[in-house]
């Protein structure tokens, strides 16, 4: 089984995101992984250890970081790295997607993860974009894979609970909402140990395709309301919200 | 090419959800103002398509469309735009539109926006609004040349302006159907035995800066002392700190509790649809940024254990 995961590099929205120009200042942010790359490496992780074969993580170095988390993703249980050193941080969806789908047709992939969002993707999903590239199918909002023979069984989540289990002929690309068990753990001193023996592959872009999209104007949200806000110790605002709650008659 | 609105409404068990009509009502406004016809289109088998408000309403109907299937719904859609070109076509970004929207858009080569809050004609063209970073960015953006598609976060329009009654016209599918790499196996309902926390009037709500599942202990005390229950956000869940039952949002369930106490959790907008009408909402969150200040009623920046702790100390 070939299995690729393709992972991505995101600025971090627990921080302040400060805008230059027309985007997001990349400069003064901290970047992470998609946090749906994380259970989207665990499924995958989960299937190879299942059935056998190898886990080969890609992504487009868009910053010329994205060692850490290809680092990251072999102390949890991949086998290659793979990054396409696209280095332009203002590539979008599209084009990258074009670049994932070149640099993985390649690979001769049964399976294709992807997580199912990144929460920067103004101009649509790249999973579903690679499936069309490689005319392969795509299902997305997964939450459970396996893999028996050249067929994968998924659980598709709605809304509300509901769900639908599908049966695809492989290969496929399977956008990850949440995999089966909780993503496992991989110690610093792991990933370190990586950092200094792993080889990663780099793979220049290739391929060319746009969003088509003019962008007009960037900004935080301008605000219509905002909460009233408790000031003060941790001790005054408990005391503020619990008056506040005896004086709604909820405590 | 014509100046046609297409909205791809979704449905399941026969019921259409609200982003449905919410597109509709939208679509309605921009063919008014493009001189173009709204369209509902409805894939799918055997349901009652006839309560849209659009100009008119198109029911690809077949057996194989029973339930929901990317990649035959996806060939269905594609077939209908190529055939009719409309200007626009609207998905809902939804779990059903999230699989097709930017899928149509590579394989037609046109443009795309997703988490999309407003849609506006400037001087004849498009400009769209599409809220990114959880929540935290606003972007305008102008698609380029004669087809646009974008995917709308539900709760973005109003309900009630896409609610009509105009006849569907029934199709059959303009493409084959057999040889399908998708298969519908079998649907997934809902784990029973947990509380319902739909009919909770009083939600104590813990996100990821609860921290991890000893913690959540500390909220169980706090929700016991006022009566209340435990939901969260979907990282709480997936990490497998509470049951599923418990996920409040999109994925998760909608909720309308007369107190929605939110420790940690960030309010993105996935969250935001589940929970958004709250009658009481307090957010403690120690980023001033956080988006979920601007929907909660109360709010603070102080540390959510520490104001949990003090307020144990008070029941
Ligand atoms: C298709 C799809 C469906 C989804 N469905 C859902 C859904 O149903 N429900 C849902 O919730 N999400 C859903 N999500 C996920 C959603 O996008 C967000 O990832 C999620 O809501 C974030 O949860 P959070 O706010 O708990 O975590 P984060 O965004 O990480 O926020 C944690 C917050 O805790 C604060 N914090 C940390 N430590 C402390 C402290 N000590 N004191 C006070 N505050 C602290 C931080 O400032 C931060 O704002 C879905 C995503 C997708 C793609
Ligand atoms: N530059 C990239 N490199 C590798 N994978 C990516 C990249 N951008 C997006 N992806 C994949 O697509 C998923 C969804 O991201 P997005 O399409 O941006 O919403 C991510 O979780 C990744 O799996």
């Amino acid at each position: 089984m070939n299995i690729v995961v393709a992972i991505k590099h995101i600025p971090s929205i627990a921080d302040d995101l400060p805008v230059k120009g027309n985007n997001v200042d990349f400069d003064s942010v901290d970047f992470v992984l998609n946090e749906f790359d994380e259970q989207s490496i665990e499924q995958a992780v989960l299937v190879k250890e299942a059935t056998g074969g190898t886990v080969t993580v890609v992504g487009v170095d868009m910053i010329g970081e994205l060692d850490g988390v290809l680092h990251l993703a072999l102390a949890k249980g991949a086998d290659k790295a793979v990054k396409i050193t696209g280095d332009d941080p203002a590539a979008d969806s599209h084009q990258q997607a074009k670049w994932l789908a070149e640099a993985i047709k390649g690979m001769s992939p049964n399976i294709v993860f992807a997580g199912v969002q990144a929460s920067n993707d103004l101009d649509g999903q790249i999973g579903p974009m690679i499936a069309a590239h490689l005319d392969m199918p795509y299902i997305g909002g997964v939450s459970s894979v396996e893999v028996a023979g050249d067929t994968a069984t998924v659980n598709k989540e709605f809304a509300g609970g509901f769900g639908a289990k599908y049966a695809v002929s492989l290969p496929m690309v399977v956008g990850v909402q949440a995999s089966t068990k909780p993503p496992r753990y991989a110690p610093i001193s792991k990933v370190r140990q990586v950092a200094q023996t792993a080889t990663i592959e780099k793979v220049a872009p290739s391929g060319e395709s746009s969003a088509r999209l003019t962008m007009k104007k960037m900004a935080p949200p301008v605000v219509t309301g905002h909460a009233e806000m408790f000031t003060g110790s941790s001790k005054e605002v408990a005391a503020k919200i619990v008056d506040l709650l005896k004086s709604k008659g909820l405590a | 090419m014509s100046n046609d609105i297409f909205v791809i409404t979704e449905h399941m068990d026969g019921k259409f959800s609200d982003v449905s009509f919410e597109m509709v009502g939208k679509a309605k406004e921009l063919a008014n103002a493009w001189g173009g016809q709204s369209v509902s289109i409805v894939v799918g088998s055997g349901i009652s398509s006839d309560g849209f408000a659009s100009d008119s309403t198109i029911q690809v109907d077949d057996e194989t469309l029973n339930r929901f299937n990317p990649e035959a719904y996806g060939k269905v859609i594609e077939a209908l735009v190529k055939e009719k070109s409309p200007r626009l076509v609207m998905f809902g970004w939804s779990a059903t539109g999230m699989d097709l929207a930017a899928w149509l858009s590579a394989r037609l080569g046109k443009p795309c926006v997703a988490y999309v809050k407003g849609i506006n004609i400037e001087g004849g063209a498009l400009i769209v609004n599409s809220q990114i970073y959880g929540g935290k960015m606003m972007a305008d953006v102008s698609p380029e040349g004669d087809m646009a598609i974008v995917a709308v976060l539900a709760g973005s329009f109003p309900v009630e302006a896409g609610q009509g009654s105009t006849a569907a016209t029934q199709i059959a599918s303009p493409v084959l159907l057999d040889g399908l790499k998708i298969k519908f196996v079998e649907a997934i309902k809902p784990a029973a035995g947990d509380v319902d926390i739909t009919a909770q009037t009083k939600l104590v709500s813990i996100g990821r800066g609860i921290g991890s599942k000893d913690n959540v202990e500390l909220a169980e005390e706090l929700a016991k002392k006022i009566g209340a229950t435990v939901s969260s956000s979907r990282p709480v869940v997936d990490a497998g700190w509470l049951p599923r039952t418990r996920q409040v949002g999109k994925s998760g369930l909608k909720v309308k509790p007369k107190l929605y106490l939110m420790l940690g959790i960030s309010g993105a907008p996935e969250h935001l649809e589940g929970m958004k009408g709250a009658e009481l909402i307090i957010a403690i969150n120690t980023d001033k940024k956080a988006p979920i200040f601007n929907v909660a009623h109360y709010g603070s920046t102080a540390d959510l254990f520490e104001v949990a702790e003090a307020m144990l100390e008070l029941l």
